[in-house]
């Protein structure tokens, strides 16, 4: 069993961590293209990332 | 040395910061996440030497920053640089302080007395939030309708903070603007952020290319930088017939599309900059 696979909470499609990933580290589902945020890499969770909001930036 | 990595979600910039910091000996890295922070003001010592600030929002990273600071904690950048660089008008009032050549800002309270600024100013202004990135809600007003229209809309639908008009004069870029990063006492790199819209942002869909880093660049760069509280910052420049004005400086500068286009290792300048820091 891969230890670091998991799913996309939107479309289901398997995702497999990169060797790497950080908790909190963005991503874009390769299927659906929602952004997702991993959040637990052992064992591996993904959640949707959150919305931008009015302050974010640089 | 005990670096604190205070963050939110974590971006290309992040990893690429916790990458450097991990391949530096001696270095103890602790993830803050500040979703899960608590700060008890009663009790809290920190162990940190350092704190390098990474939070993707500007309030959380501001007030935070102070809280750190107010425990002793040295801090990258600086709650002074946040709060100024976090918000246009003071950013705005540090540069004028320091003679800093920026393009005509006005502001206003109401809509009636914004709508006068605008006119006097004269078309194309440009209307921004006073806090806020990535070109967000930034207009480009050309006519009176325009004008009317959008200060209404900003006055019924905005937040508190969108009836402090700051208002720019538009400077016309010719399709580029340079961004410079500034760390510590040195300018590292430049790019021109080319674009066919008014907005050169890379966050919308500006492309970057290398800009040489002239004496003039890094000049009106460190001033700037000085100007809000130096640091590690980032300095949106417009290129004028009458020389080089600053747009914007920017605290939690992202870089990530200008490490292979200048050739500089930006994130490994940053840590040099915070593990240097926290030894003084």
């Amino acid at each position: 069993m891969v230890q670091n696979k998991t799913e996309c909470p939107v479309c289901s499609a398997e995702i497999i961590l990169a060797e790497g990933s950080e908790q909190g580290e963005l991503l874009t589902c390769p299927e659906c293209g929602s952004e997702l945020e991993i959040k637990s890499t052992l064992p591996p969770r993904l959640a949707e990332a959150p919305m931008e909001e009015e302050d974010w930036g640089q | 040395m005990k670096v604190g990595f205070l963050h939110s979600l974590l971006r290309k910039e992040e990893k690429l910061l916790l990458h450097e910091f991990r391949s530096r000996k001696g270095v103890e890295l602790e993830m803050i996440d500040d979703r899960e922070l608590i700060f008890n003001l009663q009790k809290d010592h920190f162990s940190f030497d350092v704190i390098i600030e990474r939070s993707i929002n500007h309030s959380r990273a501001l007030h935070a920053l102070h809280l750190f600071s107010d425990a002793g904690i040295t801090c990258v950048n600086t709650p002074e640089v946040a709060s100024t660089c976090g918000d246009k008008l003071l950013t705005s009032r540090a540069l004028r302080a320091h003679g800093i050549a920026q393009p005509p800002v006005s502001i206003a309270f109401t809509e009636a007395s914004a709508l006068r600024a605008i006119e006097e100013i004269g078309y194309p202004v440009v209307l921004k939030p006073a806090v806020g990135s990535w070109g967000r809600l930034i207009a480009k007003i050309n006519d009176r309708d325009a004008a009317e229209a959008l200060l209404e809309h900003k006055k019924i639908l905005g937040s508190y903070h969108h009836s402090i008009f700051y208002i720019q004069k538009y400077i016309e870029k010719r399709g580029r603007d340079i961004r410079s990063f500034v760390v510590g006492n040195e300018c590292i790199a430049a790019i021109y952020r080319s674009s066919d819209h008014w907005i050169t942002n890379t966050a919308r869909g500006g492309t970057a290319s290398n800009c040489p880093v002239t004496d003039e660049i890094s000049a009106i760069s460190l001033r700037a930088a000085q100007a809000v509280g130096n640091g590690v910052v980032a300095i949106d420049l417009f290129e004028t017939d009458r020389g080089l004005l600053v747009n914007e400086v920017n605290y939690t500068m992202e870089f990530k599309n200008s490490i292979e286009t200048t050739g500089v290792n930006i994130p490994g300048k940053i840590v040099d900059y915070v593990l240097k820091t926290a030894q003084e």
